[in-house]
């Protein structure tokens, strides 16, 4: 029986592809509410699929971490590319542990955002494009989840980044959001261009695109012997997996490329909620976690992870305090809780020592890339939900919403106390192996980061949450609001994974979902940290009291006072460090003024200027040439005639 | 009668020939001219035949294949001019055709 599903393991693309297909070409336009629930019906089946899929390869494929560790199955191979005959790109299914979960992930949050679109586009010109688009995103995230070869991840990595920015840009009256479209592109995209050289370079030295072969153990040593034949003599292995995790670096908006999240918020709620919080950009963190044997056996490259994933989770929690477009404050919510999924991968290499891999610091990535989903997917819709009432996305103008959205405002606090890490909703439990996986690989210092960026996250997400629902109203106008129940339906849904996913899952998470281990070290008993949990629980709880403290109580006149207290400090903060400042300036200045511009006056003047002036010579040349085509016949003929006679005097010349 | 007389003549034909073509600006004269650059080669043909072949005749038909060809080719020609005529403001004046021109 299991057999069965997994044999048709590809239906989970199938499914989305068609729907896209059907709403795209037809369906959209000619009747947009069948289409939305077209869109429903086949993410209901989809939802369906991958839970059967899920089931039965746990049940039947996988094993354990008692029983010897997790196991892949590559459920369907067929020959795509054939370059060379030792080289070919495939099209397959790769099942581990880690592709069902975020499978199901991905599928679960698409049946929901997608029931919820009906509610929050109803009457929107473009309802039928969007559903199309949704269905195009979702069926291109289960691609590159599912790839069985890192070529074909990469075409789906790149028809991800392509749904997104039409996703982001689908309100294309905006100049805003065209703009906002075309940098997540941009800066993503970039990115990807290393990604790719790291790809040729990885799948050179490896003689394969599959990952059974990158993941395997000697070609982990093959790539560590060989260097690179220019340059100083690198090592490919450090080389090519830096170059790959540049791709995930862009994808996941690590900083400094992270400057096209939060103005990827320009595109609709649902799309913020599925697209740029809960699936596609964990995918930088997925890549990771995907190549994981092989970059573990890069120490430089794991060192790059842990650092950057810290800094990230750190400097995005520091900006969220400061933004008052609510939308934005997830946006910059969501970047720091990648910064944890990220260090915590790199994490997993015990420091020091024989460089073993702690398994607990992989799986509680993966495991808070599963609850992150749930709480954040939730906290995004219910932005919508309160956007849609109040027709705000400031901050300023909420504030006292809680008696009118009853149910938004407790699957909210839900939301906001998992993300928070409060025992027992599903943040503490994800978050605490985090921080249990860095402290027992001897990250001491990315473990403390992580405390204080647990605390920070308590600080916004309820200073967000306490200007949203309490206080005094800040409303301009006080009509009665209401609650669309399509649009609440999801959330409530959500409120129930996201207060019980981490207590439910984490025994499975962490003896289910660990790295291949027959590929790398395991380390030996790592030391139990007891007093840890509550520490995690200290440092959530101080956020929330000071958020308390400082917003809970009334309505002050909120800039105003933080700005005096702060000053500079603020200023630099809440203007996210300057950091959009600095890339104009980079691409303004440096780049188009520095670099752009005199190649622009060396092309037009140079080399323009050598094919004009050729044209020019050909041009006067031609004209002193047509004063004897005068279309007088006489001249013609004595001209021939003249000719023949000097032929037939100098024709004996060598000319 | 001799050779040099006939070759003579044939070249005195074949420059009046020329000299008609190039100075002629009616059509109708410049096609005239063709003609007697066209004699002046037939009656070369006819000379050395005389004078110097074994077999006369077979000099004497080059001379008839060339007026049949350019009987034909008068026809085409008058045909063309006179279709040129019947265009307005055409004087067959070869100053005034130009239309040639670059």
């Amino acid at each position: 029986m299991a057999e069965i599903f997994l044999a048709h393991s590809y239906l989970v693309l199938l499914l989305p592809l068609t729907s896209f297909v059907v709403i795209g070409l037809w369906l959209g336009r000619s009747n947009p509410s069948a289409a939305a629930w077209l869109a429903v019906a086949l993410a209901a089946v989809n939802l369906a699929v991958a839970l059967t899929v899920a089931l039965a390869s746990f049940g039947h494929v996988f094993e354990p971490l008692a029983t010897g560790g997790a196991s892949a199955l590559v459920a369907l191979n067929v020959e795509w590319l054939n370059f060379t005959p030792s080289l070919t790109a495939r099209l397959g299914i790769y099942l581990d542990p880690i592709s069902v979960v975020m499978m199901v992930v991905v599928t679960t949050i698409a049946l929901l955002v997608t029931f919820y679109s009906m509610g929050y586009m109803k009457g929107d010109e473009g309802y039928g494009r969007f559903f199309a688009l949704l269905s195009l995103f979702v069926f291109s995230m289960l691609g590159l989840i599912l790839s069985s070869n890192i070529f074909q991840m990469f075409v789906f990595w790149e028809l991800v980044g392509v749904s997104s920015y039409s996703l982001i840009g689908f309100w294309y009256q905006k100049p805003s959001a065209v703009a906002a479209s075309k940098k997540a592109f941009i800066v993503t995209r970039f990115a990807d261009a290393f990604f790719l050289l790291g790809i040729i370079m990885a799948s050179y030295y490896a003689g394969s695109f599959d990952f059974t072969v990158l993941n395997d153990p000697a070609t982990a040593k093959v790539l560590a012997q060989q260097t690179l034949p220019w340059g100083p003599g690198l090592p490919v292995l450090t080389v090519a997996t830096l170059l790959i995790f540049v791709g995930g670096w862009g994808k996941s908006a690590m900083f400094p490329l992270h400057v096209w999240l939060p103005d990827a918020m320009e595109g609709p709620t649902p799309v913020s909620s599925i697209i740029h919080s809960a699936t596609m950009v964990v995918a930088g963190v997925f890549l990771t976690a995907r190549m994981f044997p092989l970059f573990a056996a890069a120490d430089l490259t794991m060192e790059v992870v842990r650092v950057v994933g810290a800094f990230t989770a750190l400097f995005a929690a520091v900006i969220a305090i400061t933004q008052f477009d609510i939308k934005r404050i997830l946006a910059f919510s969501t970047l720091s809780q990648l910064g944890y999924m990220m260090f915590s991968l790199g994490a997993a290499k015990i420091s020091g020592g024989d460089g073993g891999i702690n398994s607990l610091a992989y799986s509680a990535s993966i495991f808070h890339i599963f609850t992150h989903a749930f709480f954040k997917c939730l906290l995004f819709l219910g932005a919508g939900v309160v956007i849609h009432a109040v027709h705000n996305n400031d901050l300023a103008h909420m504030g006292g919403l809680r008696k009118q959205l009853p149910k938004t405002y407790w699957s909210m606090l839900i939301a906001c106390l998992a993300i928070s890490g409060v025992y027992p909703f599903a943040g503490f439990w994800s978050k605490d192996a985090i921080l249990l996986g860095a402290w027992q690989s001897g990250h001491y210092l990315t473990f403390g980061v992580g405390l204080l960026v647990g605390g920070l996250t308590a600080l916004y997400m309820f200073r967000f949450f306490f200007l949203i629902f309490h206080g005094e109203s800040r409303q301009e106008t006080h009509a009665p609001l209401h609650e669309d129940p399509v649009m609440t339906l999801p959330i409530m849904i959500l409120a129930v994974p996201s207060a019980l996913a981490g207590i439910m899952a984490e025994h499975f998470f962490v003896t289910h979902v660990i790295p291949p281990l027959s590929s790398v070290p395991s380390a030996g008993i790592l030391p139990h940290a007891d007093w840890l949990p509550v520490a995690a629980s200290f440092a959530g709880l101080a956020g929330l009291l000071l958020a308390w403290f400082l917003y809970g109580r009334g309505s002050r006149a909120l800039v105003a006072v933080s700005q005096e207290r702060m000053g500079f400090l603020y200023t630099l903060v809440s203007n996210k460090f300057y950091i959009d400042e600095a890339y104009l300036f980079i691409t303004r200045r440096l780049i188009f003024d520095g670099v752009a511009a005199p190649i622009k006056w060396f092309d037009r003047r140079v080399v323009d200027g050598a094919m004009d002036a050729v044209g020019w010579l050909l041009q006067r040349g031609g004209n002193g040439v047509r004063l004897a085509q005068n279309g007088l016949l006489t001249l013609y003929l004595g001209m021939s005639i003249l000719g023949i006679v000097l032929l037939f005097l100098f024709g004996n010349l060598p000319f | 009668m001799t050779l040099a007389n006939s070759l003579l003549l044939s070249s005195i034909l074949f420059c009046i020939g020329i000299y008609g073509v190039l100075t002629r600006r009616q059509l109708i004269g410049i096609l005239l001219s063709i003609e007697i650059i066209l004699n002046g080669a037939n009656i070369n043909f006819i000379a050395f035949a005389h004078f110097r072949a074994a077999d006369p005749t077979a000099g004497a038909i080059f001379p008839i294949f060339v007026m049949a060809i350019s009987a034909a080719e008068m026809a085409l020609a008058l045909a063309i001019i006179i279709a040129m005529h019947r265009q307005k403001n055409s004087k067959l004046d070869i100053q005034q055709l130009r239309r040639l021109n670059g």
